[in-house]
């Protein structure tokens, strides 16, 4: 067994108020082993921003310690700078340059030079399908190429860790799948660990070997998004029978079957089964067996929306709309939720 | 150790060509002081008294100082745009030197200073204006205004990161563009000016640089008075760049 080297990124009860009292991280811990996709999820406002600012040194933490790629952030910030790579955001390039001119600039300030610089900067440009609008004003390019040369700028100095905050948001479906595809290209080949905030939970479900759910600046629960699911119990089964029953038929045609959260309403019958595709023929089943014909049946897998209405008790989308005010109101009350604070592994 | 140099070049070299490639920008910018010298040299020349009797030549110097002011002062743009547009954020979390942004912003406004500076007093000569105070004290007026612009930069580079928007940093540019200039020697000489003025002008800043202006035009050069001016403009130039690196660190928290 190789001993297990210490996670690229570690932070450790971080807590982050701002003035005016907004607290916007009230102790979020997670790891994120080398090599790994970790997706930070939360509705706006939850502190994923924040948590990632602290991570890379932009802003400092009252309290915690967070080390990244072997270095203390609030200690040996300059070490953190040379090992990361950030992606925020906003797709900050700037616009009265040229894409050739805005990699350039930032290969000098990570201390490229001559044949290196130039040599890093057209390959950047060629993976990421720029070399022909290299000599253009970024000012006109499309907002997807503008979001690839940011990419780029990102990986210039070839970062060992990788923060990409909410990079899919306001790009369109098509741009979202192509970035969805280089990231997680850029794990794979190159082995980079990613640290990603999204409240796009498919996006997490997508690329994320672990997922950390944060929800008024604390963490609510990790794991894989696999195992959070699960923690779930069952996938939900929906059968729409061909005419109207009665609960009490329905039930005592299943009651053998390990089906949970009954519940009849008209025609239509929902459950929580264990193995929703293997439920079926059994359920289906059982039902004709009864005399009750089957119109139509469905399965669903719980979606990380489903996990989050479970944690929360509030829909995504709720909380999402919700946003900054949620900040405000959970600096002065205990959490709602009890946290299931570190990450498994 | 290069990079202690370099970087702020990079910067500088983004921020010049950035301008260079607005033509229009970059007309206007040297069409203004024409406009201001051919202005008030109309308006002023039948009213004000010159020393030398040549009310161009004396306006001459104090556009440029005007001009430097004006443009100096909207260097803080600079940061807003790069902090909403979240390019700030970016080299923030890059080794490169808190130090070289503010030095970069510095040098590329005064490249543009010295510009503006040389077409200006470029200007007053083909238009007949004579400056008998020789080539050692002109170089030594073009320094002073490359201080007074570094200082006023730097006032501007603070407010910027202090206030965040270009409306309240417009404000308070404007605020105290004009009164500096009115309150000097810029526009009519030293012994013309109202007694409070007068002694409110000693203590303006804009003012020193006026004053070695006159200089130019002066047959025998007070290069004692230059001295101190030059020394004083490099003392607020030194204390504006220390400033605004503190407001630097402000908004660094605030992030």
């Amino acid at each position: 067994m190789p001993v297990p080297s210490e996670p690229a990124v570690v932070a450790d009860d971080l807590v982050k108020t701002y003035p005016g009292g907004v607290r916007a991280v009230a102790g979020v811990s997670l790891a994120v082993p080398a090599g790994t996709v970790l997706g930070l999820l939360g509705p706006n406002g939850a502190g994923k921003s924040t948590t990632v600012k602290i991570l890379t040194t932009l802003t400092r933490a009252d309290s915690g310690t967070a080390r990244v790629a072997g270095h203390d952030v609030a200690r040996e910030p300059d070490r953190v700078r040379r090992a990361i790579g950030c992606i925020f955001q906003k797709h900050a390039v700037d616009p009265e340059a040229t894409g050739r001119e805005n990699l350039a600039l930032q290969a000098h300030l990570y201390g490229l030079r001559g044949a290196e610089l130039r040599g890093r900067v057209g390959e950047l440009l060629d993976r990421f399908g720029l070399a022909a609008a290299a000599g253009r004003l970024v000012r006109s390019y499309s907002g997807g190429m503008q979001r690839r040369l940011d990419v780029a700028m990102g990986l210039v100095h070839r970062p060992r860790v990788l923060f990409l905050d909410e990079p899919t948001t306001g790009l369109d479906p098509q741009s979202r799948v192509e970035m969805w595809t280089r990231i997680a290209g850029l794990t794979r080949d190159e082995g980079l660990t990613v640290l990603l905030t999204t409240h796009y939970l498919e996006e997490a479900d997508q690329l994320a070997d672990q997922v950390v759910f944060v929800d008024r600046g604390r963490v609510v629960a990790a794991g894989t998004a696999e195992e959070l699911k699960s923690s779930l119990r069952g996938d939900a089964l929906v059968v729409e029978l061909a005419a109207v029953a009665g609960p009490d038929a329905v039930t005592a045609a299943l009651g053998r079957l390990p089906v949970r959260e009954l519940a009849v309403d008209g025609r239509t019958v929902r459950a929580r089964v264990d193995d929703g595709p293997r439920a079926v023929p059994a359920v289906l089943g059982e039902l004709e067996a009864a005399g009750l014909a089957v119109a139509a049946a469905t399965v669903a897998r719980p979606s990380l929306e489903d996990v989050y209405l479970q944690l929360t008790g509030r829909t995504f989308a709720a909380a999402d709309s919700a946003g900054g005010a949620a900040d405000q109101v959970a600096a002065g009350e205990p959490a709602g939720v009890a946290g299931v604070a570190g990450v498994a592994g | 150790m290069t990079a202690v140099l370099a970087e702020p070049g990079y910067f500088a070299a983004r921020g010049v060509r950035a301008l260079l490639r607005q033509p229009w920008y970059v007309a206007f910018t040297l069409l203004q002081p024409v406009v201001w010298l051919l202005l008030f040299g109309a308006l002023f020349e039948s009213v004000v008294p010159s020393p030398t009797g040549d009310y161009l030549a004396y306006l001459t110097p104090g556009i440029a100082v005007m001009t430097a002011l004006f443009s100096n002062g909207w260097a803080g743009m600079g940061f807003i745009t790069d902090a909403e547009r979240g390019v700030m954020d970016r080299w923030l979390v890059s080794p490169a030197r808190r130090g070289s942004l503010i030095a970069g912003s510095l040098l590329h406004q005064q490249v543009t200073t010295l510009v503006q500076t040389g077409v200006i007093l470029g200007l007053g000569l083909a238009t007949g204006a004579r400056f008998p105070g020789g080539v050692a004290v002109t170089a030594a007026f073009v320094g002073c205004v490359v201080l007074l612009g570094a200082a006023f930069a730097s006032y501007s580079n603070a407010l910027a990161l202090l206030l965040r928007t270009q409306e309240s940093l417009i404000g308070a540019v404007n605020f105290v563009v004009l009164p500096l200039c009115f309150l000097s020697a810029m526009l009519v000489p030293a012994d013309r000016l109202p007694g409070w003025i007068a002694a409110v002008a000693r203590w303006n800043p804009v003012n020193w640089a006026v004053e070695v202006g006159g200089q130019l035009l002066a047959a025998d050069v007070d290069w004692s008075l230059v001295g101190t001016r030059a020394a004083a403009l490099a003392a607020l130039a030194v204390l504006a760049g220390w400033a605004s690196s503190r407001a630097f660190r402000a908004y660094q928290r605030s992030v």
